[in-house]
């Protein structure tokens, strides 16, 4: 078994939807022991949403569950209950993390603010995150990554200047969890330091933010608000993506020094036009751009985007292939060898390929478990961890407070 | 300059070698308190020459790309292919706890400066190497651009207009920045492992790891995708001509709910965004905006729909067009403030698509404080930046300084700290170390 680098932290998940399940996925893939608090009257938002096994709705049925939640344990409590919240906060006695992403207040309302948790735990870190953080006047407006991904600006500016913005997805939902495991990491080593938890209010809104900056400071400085410029980038000709040979096929190209632009010219086999002054400076290149992405297309539509792509990467252009979700693990070279998704095989899902994070660490590894399935660690977490008895387990079932 | 708080990581030392690809991860670094130093090539680093520039003054001083993500750093220049240079960096690194670089795989090993060679005078150091590919494997020595990552990790795989290439987010590589923050996140879980061993190590991060996420999401990408045909209405909306094209509906289809409705509306102002859901909470979800749609009269056909029973599966085009209607019609009343606003007292999700002008109104942000001003004295100005990326009850993580000058603190570093002597500082320069 390989040593992993969070070995030896115990983390209590409440989280729900994406942005809590991707932070806390990267937790227990790093090693730490991630304890899901999950009920079974009220599942959570990945138990009860499809694509689901032999498309059967079932809470143990989920494929994206699945894939969000390996390494994870699960215990299930009824947190209603007057002593579910006792008993969970016993587990937060005996834990060094907790993590919720429900709106803003919502870990007060039950009983499991910060200023609790610390009595039971004083040097606990504990993790909010949420859509807009928990003060100020839109704290516990409900929205998602797709409507994030608009507030932050992104939207505005992706697609084409003569069309509408474009929906991105929930593109903030894969930028939040990023900074939730940096704040959480920087945390750890800080208490590890001087002896101090505390607790980290991360607004998704704000951590995209930051990937706004240069646009954000054009507005501050120069009070110019950015728009569309489809694929365009101002210090780069050519840099779009060309269609090749084929239905639905292409290639993204990105050209930025006059170095790549020889290797370009090279890989086309020095053409005429290339040559002309139309095309012969970068400057000239961005003015004629229309014209430029037309010869460029002319070249790409006779080959497959593979094709394109390694040539031009073999003469030093930055070229890549448009992949789709479905080719990635089996047209994927590179992820292939470096494993960077691996196999788990669930007793429900069957095999299913989960990304591990994105880095290699020297002295430490991975290992992938499948995701829980619900209350699958329930016995293991009361009775090891919080050293409950038999009878004891069996009455809080009676009681329902166990689910 | 103001003096830095106690933040998370104010004990700590950073090496910044990045490019434009990996500069965000030293600036966050920084914000958490480490004492950053980010190092440039004598002269300034590329970076620099990247637009948008303050008051459109292409100078490498004024670059808005750099700035936005070198806060919270000094600056020094450095050669570090000269012997010279190699000799401070590796005195440097004695006392660091960090590097990050972005150069091409195995360039650090091939100027002699691999982490084989930097643990030996560090073994605590913690080097992280961002790259596009990673380090190892057919594609390590491929190069990346922000549209090439998207291109290869799927991320252009939903947001295509059928008579037109794919698309990704605009600007600049949104794709570096994503790598950037794996980078920044793999630091520090690697300085809880060196808490607990005692040991540094190499961290190897790849930008096209970090995009190609989506891709074990869904069903298509199970080994075994179920074969209920029922569920592929969006396979068969794509042998349909183009439909959202002929519809006038902007791209964003998704697997997952093949919606066949738009999802970012025209407003009387701008564009909103609104979902109609469809599953176990569509009623939850779906309600408010339709209840707040009736206070107007505008509800139409949506309060006729079975929240309960509607699943996009079923769903024919001309209910799509017979939900979009109202929804067009109620937003084209309506500005996005407006929208807004009552969004939040119904408790609605529409959001506005924001412009940056919008989102430095955004009254959210204003009570949160997350504007920071930032003093550039040469320029007489003051600058609005981003600020902190999360409220810390401890330590806080703050934009400390403003992004350093070409070699501003050549002199306080190599002389007051490393003790060089204003000579030898001098003929450094001479010869183009620094």
């Amino acid at each position: 078994m390989p040593t992993k680098v969070l070995e030896g932290i115990r983390v209590i998940d409440f989280t729900w939807a994406f942005v809590g399940p991707q932070t806390t996925k990267t937790l227990a893939d790093c090693g730490a022991e991630v304890i899901k608090i999950e009920s079974a009257t009220r599942p959570g938002f990945w138990r009860t949403m499809g694509p689901f096994k032999d498309n059967e709705p079932g809470l143990d049925n989920s494929f994206p569950f699945g894939i969000f939640n390996t390494n994870k344990l699960s215990a299930t409590l009824n947190l209603a209950y007057p002593k579910g919240v006792e008993i969970v906060k016993d587990l937060i006695a005996k834990a060094d993390v907790v993590v919720d992403n429900f709106s803003g207040g919502t870990m007060d309302r039950m009983g499991l603010g910060y200023e609790e948790l610390r009595k039971v735990k004083p040097d606990i870190i504990m993790l909010s995150a949420c859509m807009h953080g928990q003060t100020g006047p839109y704290n516990t407006h409900p929205g998602f990554g797709n409507q994030l991904t608009a507030l932050c600006g992104f939207s505005h500016i992706s697609g084409w200047p003569d069309r509408e913005p474009v929906d991105l997805g929930a593109y903030t939902d894969t930028v939040a969890p990023m900074f939730n495991v940096l704040a959480i990491g920087a945390a750890l080593d800080y208490r590890r330091r001087t002896g101090k938890g505390q607790y980290l209010d991360m607004a998704e809104l704000e951590c995209g933010l930051h990937f706004m900056g240069p646009q954000l400071l054009d507005y501050t400085t120069n009070k110019r608000s950015a728009n569309r410029k489809g694929n365009y980038c101002s210090y780069a000709a050519p840099h779009n993506v060309y269609p090749c040979k084929g239905d639905q096929e292409f290639c993204a190209i990105a050209v930025y020094t006059d170095e790549e632009w020889e290797g370009f010219c090279k890989v086309l086999g020095n053409p005429e036009w290339t040559k002309d002054a139309k095309f012969s400076t970068l400057a000239a290149r961005k003015e004629n751009e229309t014209e430029l992405d037309e010869k460029v297309s002319e070249w790409t539509l006779n080959l497959a985007p593979d094709e394109a792509m390694d040539l031009l990467q073999a003469a030093g252009v930055p070229a890549g292939s448009r992949k789709l979700q479905m080719d990635m693990q089996t047209n994927n070279p590179q992820l292939q060898a470096r494993q960077g998704f691996m196999p788990v095989d669930h007793s429900v899902l069957g095999r299913q390929n989960v990304r591990r994070p994105p880095y290699l660490f020297s002295k430490a590894g991975y290992e992938m478990r499948p995701a829980p399935l619900i209350g699958e660690h329930t016995e293991y977490v009361f009775k090891e961890i919080l050293g409950m008895t038999d009878d004891q387990l069996e009455e809080l079932v009676i009681e329902g407070v166990i689910e | 300059m103001e003096e830095k708080k106690e933040g998370m990581l104010t004990p700590y030392r950073v090496l910044d070698l990045t490019d434009l690809h990996g500069l965000l991860v030293g600036k966050l670094l920084g914000d958490l308190g480490a004492d950053v130093i980010k190092i440039e090539r004598p002269g300034g680093d590329m970076a620099r020459d990247i637009g948008p520039f303050y008051q459109d003054d292409p100078d490498p001083e004024k670059s808005l790309f750099w700035w936005a993500f070198n806060t919270s750093k000094r600056g020094i220049t450095l050669d570090i292919e000269s012997a010279d240079g190699q000799a401070i960096f590796k005195k440097l690194v004695g006392t660091a706890d960090f590097i990050t670089e972005s150069y091409p795989a195995g360039y650090m090993d091939r100027i002699g400066l691999g982490y084989d060679v930097l643990e030996k005078i560090n073994p605590g150091i913690i080097m992280v190497a961002l790259s596009p590919f990673g380090q190892t494997g057919p594609y390590k020595d491929y190069k990346d651009s922000g549209i090439v990552a998207a291109a290869l990790g799927w991320m252009m795989d939903q947001f295509d207009d059928t008579d037109r290439p794919p698309i990704w987010i605009g600007g600049h590589p949104q794709t570096s920045l994503l790598g950037s923050m794996e980078a920044a996140s793999a630091a520090m879980l690697a300085l809880f492992h060196r808490g607990t061993t005692g040991e540094g190590q190499y961290v190897d991060v790849s930008i096209h790891e970090t995009v190609s996420r989506g891709a074990s999401a869904y069903r298509r990408a199970v080994e075994e995708p179920p074969s209920d045909k029922t569920d592929d209405k969006a396979d068969d909306k794509e042998d349909d001509g183009s439909p959202f094209l002929r519809k006038g509906r902007s791209g964003g289809g998704t697997f997952v709910n093949p919606t066949m409705i738009r999802r970012i509306w025209p407003c009387k102002d701008g564009y909103v965004i609104l979902l109609w859901w469809a599953g176990p909470n569509a009623k939850r979800w779906n309600s408010p905006l339709v209840e707040w749609m009736d206070s107007e009269g505008m509800a139409g056909y949506l309060k006729e729909v079975d929240w309960d029973a509607f699943d996009w599966r079923y769903v024919t085009w001309e209910q799509a067009d017979q939900m979009e209607e109202p929804t067009l019609a109620f937003f084209a009343k309506h500005t996005k403030a407006e929208l807004l606003e009552g969004a939040l007292k119904f408790k609605a999700m529409v959001y506005p698509v924001s412009t940056c002008e919008d989102t430095l109104q955004n009254p959210q942000l204003e009570a949160r404080g997350f504007w920071q001003e930032l003093e550039h004295p040469e320029l007489n100005a003051s600058v609005t930046y981003p600020g902190e990326f999360g409220v810390f009850s401890e330590a806080p993580a703050v934009v400390s300084r403003r992004p350093p000058l070409i070699g501003e603190h050549n002199k306080e570093i190599l002389e007051e700290e490393l003790g060089m002597s204003a000579q030898e500082v001098l003929a450094l320069k001479q010869s183009g170390v620094i």
